[in-house]
Formats: C-alpha cells, sequence, structure tokens
C-alpha cells in the first residue's frame, strides 16, 4: 500500500513504522476496562481480610490468643462464656480425615480408571457423570446423609459407638467425602492424562503391562498433580458447611473423638450461629470473624501448596 | 537451570526400567494375571461407589419426596400450621432474583477478567501475576467465607444494603467469579492462535480481533462456564445463610426485599420434626436437583457439540 504522497520509484522502498496510523483511545478505554474487571478479584480477596481483620484483633483484644487456640471448651454463647476453640477445630479434623479415607482411594482408581484403562466411550459417560455428582446442591447431600447414609452405616456399623444422637461426624464425613471424590478424580486425571505418551510406550516397549504402566509409570509420573487433587479436596472439606451443618448437627461442641457422635465444626459454627442477628460489635459478631479468620488462614495455606504442586507439575510437562 | 530439572526427569526414566524389569519377571505368569485382574475390580469398585453414591442419592429423594410433587409446590408459600399445602413458591422467586443478579454480575465481570489475562496482559508484569495466583487462590475460598465477607461488607458497612435479595446476589457471584473466570480462560486459550495472529497481521486492533475472530470462537465455552457456574449458585446455601436468606417469608420477593432461597428454605424445612416436613423438603431437593441436573446437562451438551464440531476443521 502506498499512499500519494510517497514518491514512486525513489529506488528505495519506504518502510511505515508499524505503530498505529493513529492512536487509538476506544482501545486504551477498553484495556482499562478489562484490567479492572481482572483487578476486582484482587479486590475481593482485600475486603475478606479487611473484613476480618478488624473484628479479629477487637476478639483478641478481649480473649487471649493462648486461651483461644488451646483452650479445649468452646461455649462462646453462654452466660460464663469459655471461648477454647480446640473442640470445633477438632470437629473440622475430623471430618477432614474421614472425608480423605473414603475419597482418596475411590478418587485416586476412578483416576487411573479413566485415564489409562477406560475407552473413549466409556470416558465420555463416566466423566459428565462425576461431573453432576461435582454439581448436587451440597443440602441435598447433606439431608441424603441424614436421612439414608445415617441408618444405613448404623446397621452396617454398629460396634463403632453407641449411635445414640441422630448427627453422627462420621456420616458427614462419609458423605463429604462423597462430595470431594470428583473433585480428585479430575484433577489426578488431568495429571494422568497430561504425562507424556512417550512414558508409556517406552514402558510397554520394554515389555510391561498395562499395570505396571498404570502404577509404575504414570502415576508416580504424574504425583504432583495427584498430591494436588488431594490438598484440593482437603481444602474443600475443611471448608464444607452445609452437609455438616445437617449431618452432623451444630450445637453441643465437646473435644470428642467419637464417630457416632454429633459434632460442631468451624463452618458449622459460623453458619449456625450467623443466622440470627447478631448486633455489630458485640463479642459474639467478633468471635464469628475470629473463628473465620482461622478457617481463611487454613484454606488459604492448602491452596497455597496445592497451586505450588500444580506448578510444579505444569513446569515438568507442559 | 537444566541441573535442578535433571533429576525430576530422570525418576520417571527410572521407573520405567523398574517397571519393566517386573513385567519381565511376572509378565504373562498366572499371578501377574491375576494381579492385573484384581486390580480392574478394585478400580471398578471404587468407580462405582461414587456413581452408586450419585445414583442413590437420586432414588432416594424421589422415593422420598416424589408423591408431594404438584404444581401446588410451585405455587404456594411456606406455612408452619399446614405443611401438607405449603410449597416453595417465595423461595423459587428468590432464587430467581438472586440468581439474574448473579448472571449479570458475573457475565461481563468474568468474561471481562478472562479477556484481559489471555489476550492482553503481559505475563513478565508483577501485577498480573498477582491476579493470576489471587484468582486461583479465591477459587479454593470456602463459601462461608464468603458469607462473612457479605455480612460485613455487603449487608452492612460500606455497602450496607441490608438483608436483601441484591446482597445474596452479590455474596454468591463474588464466590462463583473464579470458576467463570478459569472457566472462560480455558476456554480463550482453546482457540487456535493462528486465527488471532492471523487477525493482527491483517492490521486488526488487539480488541478488534478478541471481539470479532476469537470470541465468537470461544463463546460455546464460555457459555458452558457460566451455566456450570449459575448450576452451583443455585443450590449454594451457606453463604445466603449469613446475608439474610433465613427469614420465613410468605410474599413475594423482588431484588430489594427480604428473601430465602429454595436450597435455604430446604434447610429450613428440613431442621422441623414433622414427617410432613420432611417430605416437603425432600420434594423441594427434587425441584432443585431437576434445575440442576438439567443445567448440567446442557453445559455437557454444548461442550461436546462444540468439542466435536470444532475438531473437524
Amino acid at each position: 500500500m502506498t499512499r500519494g504522497n510517497d514518491e514512486p520509484g525513489a529506488g528505495v522502498a519506504t518502510r511505515r513504522p508499524l505503530v498505529p496510523s493513529r492512536p487509538r483511545y476506544g482501545e486504551t478505554v477498553i484495556r482499562g476496562l478489562l484490567f479492572s474487571c481482572a483487578a476486582l478479584s484482587v479486590v475481593i480477596t482485600a475486603g475478606i481480610v479487611l473484613s476480618m481483620i478488624g473484628p479479629t484483633i477487637s476478639f483478641l483484644g478481649q480473649v487471649p490468643i493462648g486461651e483461644f487456640l488451646t483452650g479445649t471448651t468452646w461455649a462462646p454463647s453462654f452466660a460464663t462464656p469459655s471461648f477454647g476453640v480446640l473442640p470445633i477445630v477438632v470437629g473440622t479434623g475430623i471430618i477432614l480425615v474421614v472425608s480423605l479415607t473414603v475419597a482418596v482411594p475411590v478418587g485416586l482408581l476412578s483416576a487411573i480408571y479413566l485415564s489409562e484403562y477406560a475407552s473413549p466411550r466409556v470416558r465420555r459417560v463416566i466423566k459428565p457423570a462425576l461431573e453432576v455428582l461435582e454439581g448436587i446442591p451440597t443440602v441435598a447431600i447433606g439431608l441424603f446423609a441424614f436421612w439414608f447414609l445415617h441408618p444405613l452405616i448404623k446397621n452396617l456399623f454398629p460396634f463403632l459407638g453407641d449411635w445414640r444422637s441422630p448427627f453422627s461426624v462420621g456420616v458427614a464425613g462419609v458423605a463429604v467425602g462423597l462430595l470431594i471424590v470428583p473433585l480428585v478424580a479430575s484433577v489426578a486425571d488431568d495429571a494422568m492424562k497430561a504425562v507424556p505418551r512417550s512414558l508409556r510406550e517406552g514402558a510397554y516397549a520394554l515389555g510391561s503391562g498395562k499395570l505396571a504402566v498404570s502404577l509404575r509409570v504414570v502415576f508416580p509420573a504424574a504425583i504432583s498433580g495427584i498430591v494436588a487433587s488431594i490438598v484440593l479436596a482437603g481444602s474443600r472439606a475443611v471448608g464444607e458447611t452445609m452437609v455438616v451443618l445437617i449431618a452432623a448437627g451444630a450445637g453441643n461442641p465437646r473435644l470428642s473423638f467419637d464417630l457416632t457422635e454429633g459434632v460442631q465444626t468451624m463452618t458449622a459454627y459460623i453458619a449456625g450461629r450467623a443466622t440470627g442477628d447478631i448486633p455489630v460489635g458485640t463479642l459474639a459478631y467478633d468471635t464469628l470473624f475470629a473463628v473465620g479468620t482461622l478457617l481463611f488462614t487454613a484454606t488459604l495455606i492448602l491452596n497455597t501448596i496445592a497451586i505450588r504442586f500444580v506448578r510444579r507439575f505444569r513446569e515438568l510437562y507442559d | 537451570m537444566p541441573p535442578t530439572h535433571t533429576p525430576r526427569r530422570v525418576r520417571p526414566a527410572t521407573d520405567v526400567a523398574r517397571s519393566a524389569t517386573l513385567a519381565a519377571l511376572t509378565a504373562g505368569t498366572r499371578r501377574g494375571r491375576a494381579t492385573s485382574t484384581a486390580f480392574l475390580g478394585v478400580m471398578l469398585v471404587g468407580l462405582s461407589f461414587a456413581l452408586v453414591g450419585l445414583l442413590a442419592l437420586i432414588v432416594f429423594m424421589f422415593a422420598e419426596g416424589g408423591g408431594r410433587l404438584s404444581l401446588t409446590l410451585l405455587t404456594e408459600g411456606p406455612s408452619t400450621i399446614n405443611p401438607g399445602g405449603a410449597g416453595y413458591r417465595p423461595a423459587i422467586l428468590g432464587t430467581l432474583w438472586v440468581i439474574s443478579g448473579v448472571i449479570m454480575l458475573i457475565v461481563p465481570l468474568g468474561v471481562g477478567s478472562a479477556i484481559y489475562l489471555e489476550r492482553y496482559a503481559r505475563k513478565d508484569r508483577w501485577w498480573n501475576r498477582l491476579i493470576e495466583l489471587n484468582i486461583q487462590n479465591l477459587a479454593g475460598v470456602p463459601s462461608i467465607v464468603f458469607g462473612i465477607l457479605g455480612l460485613a461488607f455487603v449487608a452492612r458497612g460500606p455497602l450496607g444494603l441490608g438483608f436483601v435479595a441484591i446482597a445474596g446476589s452479590i455474596t454468591v457471584a463474588m464466590l462463583v467469579l473464579p470458576t467463570v473466570i478459569l472457566a472462560a480462560r480455558e476456554a480463550l486459550k482453546a482457540v487456535p492462535p493462528s486465527i488471532s495472529d492471523g487477525a493482527i497481521a491483517l492490521g486488526a486492533t488487539q480488541w478488534q480481533t478478541t471481539r470479532r475472530q476469537v470470541l465468537p470462537i470461544a463463546l460455546p465455552g464460555i457459555l458452558t462456564g457460566v451455566i456450570l457456574a449459575v448450576a452451583r449458585a443455585i443450590g449454594e446455601a451457606a453463604p445466603l445463610l449469613l446475608v439474610g436468606a433465613v427469614n420465613f417469608i410468605t410474599f413475594d420477593p423482588s431484588f430489594t426485599s427480604r428473601y430465602t432461597t429454595l436450597p435455604v428454605l430446604i434447610y429450613n424445612y428440613s431442621t422441623r420434626p414433622q414427617d410432613e416436613f420432611r417430605v416437603l423438603a425432600a420434594a423441594g431437593v427434587i425441584i432443585m436437583l431437576v434445575l440442576v441436573l438439567a443445567m448440567n446437562s446442557v453445559a455437557v451438551w454444548l461442550r461436546n457439540h462444540f468439542e466435536t464440531k470444532y475438531r473437524e476443521h
């Protein structure tokens, strides 16, 4: 393309510089708008941190941090309140352990099957089914656990405890496990799918069978992604609210390891306590945020670990 | 630095060698074959655990609440005196209001963020890396924490909207926003670079390229992500407990009125001791499952349809 004022036939090709012919302010505005959309997520995180810091500091001004973190009696709304957070932390811990005990073997076996054994046709059916399970509202899973799993597990394992309460932390843990199976399966499946074909083919060429290739080549090669899937699922289990609220009950926070008893978790405390109209600035309101801070910190640590493992895995194979 | 990477590369290779040796020793033997079959069995048992759980949930809810399904379930309001004639009308309307607010917020914000990160952001700038890391982290924050944020900043505090439906919309939108961004980014990433390179080479600006070439191709993928996020938003109850959805509402809610939503009212009914409420709650779960499963199916169909069409080229 030549312009009228260019000298034709000058011998040397005139080269237009690679800059826009006119300034495009619209492009800059659009870029700015898109950037502010993306930056909003940082504002949300800042909002979370800011909303928690004030009430948490105010809480720690009234309750010593040592008493909060190591106390073994959680009775914040009693006439003589006690703010030892350990019972509800232990409650969350039991949910975490039970749910991972269920979800890790089930999820990883499913992932190995989907990634290494299933035909594309089987995959096309099972993958969406797992996604559907992931999309089931947690209220539905909680009620399923409370009404169906509780009597079932009670009859199958009567020796676990005395099963006096309609609530059971063990049953809630199993239900949360069911909830996080798709997460473990899909992240681990993606990780194993990402392992280069050459590793599999090398092993087959040397005479390995399918089992050896799956368990001794692909599984170890994808281990970072697999660890990430477990940590992510753990983080999800720690933060799960409705299932725990319904199936483990929100009352009576006791420091107990009995799987057949109801227990209060950090999330269930927040959800159960905040449903009323709590006045701002009271100790009850601050307690809510102090527990929230603890929960947020715990999941933040788990997520950071998971992201690091995923990144290490990507560096290796992408 | 290559030296630090070498040991990691070596490990899979040694695994290959080790497995091959083991295979040479055990393959073909009866024991080797038995182990393989046993493992296949164990895998199928593991897989069926999840699928049977899903199936049992659906069957159980239909068995429990199926008899209660009728139009009055949708058209009648809640009642504590007459659970036999009560329904979910205000909760369904409340869910519609909350969700329409969520859609209006997450579509522009989520797609805008994804376009910025995929098409504009330079990866070597620290603020862009901060945004990326932040979104990944935000995707893993428990839903109840967003409820706390909604309580402190949206229902009260700076925004001070009160315990109304729009406060619920904002709270849930913040919760599902990272999912939408991540899904939209994947969809944008899947567009072949040759298409945008071609447009840029012909002199189109970045926005023209994105708007007219990249976005139309990525649209089905983005839509899939939005539908899945909305399906998740419909079933979300925990954060809404903190921003006012627990009210026992008997009137038709709107954006700026007090409200309740379907999963919250189901939870509310289920905590009552009478058997009629249990049946009512199960029937509510069926409504919610039908809604969520329908949306999931649409999303899966959209993705499969689009993927096969796209590969033909």
